[in-house]
C-alpha cells in the first residue's frame, strides 16, 4: 500500500468504505470510517462536497478561489491540500487516477 | 444526572458468547451466556431500527464470535438498511470467502480481525485452538479479496510483546490499513490471569517506543492505534468516554449496559431490550444515569480539573479492585486505593504464573 500524496494535479475520490453524509439527529455533516467518526468543520464539508473522483485538486481550489475572492489563491491552495492530505492519511481518500 | 444527554454514537452488539477460541484475556464475563438465552433475529432487527432512530451511527457486530450466528448476514443487511455503519469484530475462524462475500453484499463496511501472535505455535497456544492462526490468515485474504478494509487487532501482553515488530510486518503483509495494538485490560478472564499477562515497566517502555517509531514511519500507509495498559498510567483512561455518554452495549440475551464489563457491577438493575425501548434505556433508565456526568463523583474526582476529561476513569475497575464501583479508579495516582495497582505492578516484575483458559462455568467446575 502506497501513501496517497496530495498535489494540485491529484484527482481524489472518497475511499469506498467511507460514508460522508448529513446526520439528521445531530444536524451536521459526518464522516464515518472504520471504528471512527469524524466531524468535519464547515470548510472541510465544502471541500469534500467538491471531491467527486473527476475534479482535480487544482480545479477544486480554483472554484473556492472564485467563491472567496478576498483570500489569495495560494493561501486557499495551502489549506485545501493540507486538509485533503490529512484525510488521505486517515484512509478516507484514494487516488482516482491521473488528471 | 447532566442537564443534557447526547444521543449515543455507537452500539456494540454482542450477538453471542459462543466462540471456538478460549483466550485467557477474553473480555466476555466470567459467567458466559448460553445459546438458548440469545436474542432472536427479530429482536436484533428491532434493536437496530431503534438504534438508528435514536441517533446511533455505527454498529459493531461482536461476541464471542459473531459468525457463530447463522443469521449474521441478515442482521448486517438490516443494520445497513437503516444507515448504520457496520463493523464486524471477528476471530476469523468460522468461515471464509463465501461468508465474507455475503457480508459485503449485505452492506458491511469494515472487518476487525483478531490475531493472538505472529505464528501458529504462539497464536494457537493463546487462542487455545489448534489451527486458529492459519484459518485467520486465510480469512484476512478473503476480506481483502472482496475489497473490504481490514484492521488487525492484536492483544498484547508479556507473553507476546517481544513479537511487536513482527505484528506490524504481518499487518502490512496481510493488506491491513489499520492495526490495533491493545494491551490487555484487566477485567473478567484477564483479571484472573493478570499476573501471567501484565508486562514489566521495561517491556512496556520498549514496546511504546517501537510503536511510536512505526506510527511515524508508516503514516498514510498503516494507521496504528495503541492502547496502553492503564495500570502503568498516572491518570485513568477515559473509560467509554464516560459512563453512558457515547456507547451502549447489548449482551447476547438482551441486557443493555454502558460498557461490556458493566454487568459485573452489583446493585444495578440493567434493563433489557426484551421489555424496554432503547430510548427509555438510554435516557431514562436508572442504570444508564447511575454514573452519568459528574454528580455521582466522590473526592478526589469531584474537585479534580480532569473530571470531564477522564470521567473518573473506569467504574468496573473501581469495583473489581476496591469492591465499590463509586470510588475513584485506583489506577489514578490520586486515588486513595492506588496502592492496589502498585502492588500488582511489583508482581509483574517477577516470573509469570500459568494461564487459566476461558470456558463455560460447568467445565470450569470440572477442571477445578
Amino acid at each position: 500500500m502506497e501513501r496517497v500524496v496530495v498535489a494540485e494535479s491529484s484527482v481524489l475520490s472518497l475511499a469506498p468504505h467511507i460514508v460522508f453524509r448529513f446526520d439528521d439527529t445531530r444536524s451536521r455533516w459526518i464522516i464515518m470510517a472504520p471504528e471512527r467518526l469524524m466531524l468535519p468543520d464547515e470548510q472541510a464539508v465544502e471541500i469534500l462536497q467538491l471531491v467527486d473522483g473527476t475534479a482535480g485538486v487544482g480545479e477544486i481550489i480554483d472554484s473556492l478561489a472564485r467563491r472567496y475572492t478576498q483570500a489569495p489563491r495560494a493561501l486557499i491552495a495551502k489549506d485545501v491540500v493540507a486538509m485533503l492530505q490529512d484525510l488521505a492519511d486517515k484512509g478516507c481518500l484514494v487516488d482516482a487516477g491521473p488528471h | 444526572m447532566p442537564a443534557r444527554i447526547d444521543p449515543p454514537l455507537a452500539l456494540l452488539a454482542e450477538l453471542t458468547h459462543r466462540c471456538p477460541l478460549r483466550c485467557p484475556y477474553c473480555s466476555n464475563p466470567v459467567e458466559l451466556e448460553r445459546a438458548a438465552s440469545e436474542l432472536s433475529e427479530e429482536d436484533w432487527c428491532r434493536v437496530f431500527r431503534e438504534a438508528a432512530a435514536l441517533g446511533v451511527l455505527q454498529v459493531h457486530f461482536s461476541g464471542g464470535e459473531p459468525m457463530a450466528r447463522r443469521d449474521l448476514a441478515a442482521l448486517i443487511a438490516e443494520a445497513s438498511r437503516h444507515g448504520l455503519y457496520g463493523n464486524l469484530i471477528t476471530s476469523g475462524t468460522l468461515g471464509g470467502e463465501r461468508e465474507i462475500e455475503a457480508f459485503a453484499q449485505a452492506g458491511l463496511k469494515h472487518v476487525q480481525l483478531s490475531f493472538q501472535d505472529i505464528e501458529p505455535a504462539g497464536g494457537d497456544r493463546i487462542a487455545g485452538l489448534k489451527g486458529a492462526h492459519v484459518r485467520k490468515t486465510s480469512f484476512a485474504a478473503a476480506v481483502r479479496a472482496v475489497d473490504l478494509p481490514l484492521t488487525l487487532n492484536m492483544v498484547v501482553h508479556r507473553q507476546n510483546l517481544e513479537h511487536l515488530q513482527g505484528m506490524i510486518d504481518m499487518a502490512l503483509a496481510l493488506g491491513a490499513r489499520r492495526l490495533e495494538i491493545a494491551h490487555v485490560q484487566y477485567y473478567a478472564w484477564a483479571l484472573i490471569n493478570r499476573d501471567a499477562l501484565l508486562p514489566s515497566r521495561r517491556q512496556l517502555d520498549e514496546a511504546t517506543a517501537l510503536v511510536e517509531a512505526a506510527q511515524a514511519r508508516l503514516k498514510g500507509v498503516l494507521a496504528i492505534d495503541y492502547v496502553v495498559p492503564d495500570y502503568h498510567g498516572v491518570r485513568p483512561k477515559s473509560c467509554m468516554n464516560g459512563w453512558a455518554r457515547r456507547f451502549l452495549n447489548i449482551t447476547p440475551s438482551g441486557t443493555a449496559v454502558p460498557c461490556h464489563a458493566a454487568e459485573t457491577l452489583p446493585g444495578i438493575d440493567f434493563p433489557s431490550v426484551r421489555d424496554s425501548s432503547l430510548a427509555d434505556i438510554w435516557y431514562r433508565s436508572d442504570a444508564f444515569n447511575r454514573f452519568r456526568g459528574t454528580d455521582w463523583m466522590p473526592e478526589p474526582c469531584r474537585g479534580c480539573d480532569r473530571r470531564e476529561i477522564d470521567w473518573g476513569g473506569c467504574r468496573c475497575q473501581a469495583f473489581l479492585l476496591t469492591g465499590d464501583a463509586s470510588r475513584a479508579d485506583p489506577v489514578c495516582a490520586l486515588s486513595p486505593d492506588h496502592g492496589l495497582v502498585t502492588a500488582a505492578l511489583q508482581q509483574a516484575e517477577g516470573m509469570p504464573p500459568d494461564l487459566v483458559y476461558r470456558q463455560f462455568r460447568q467445565d470450569r467446575a470440572q477442571g477445578a
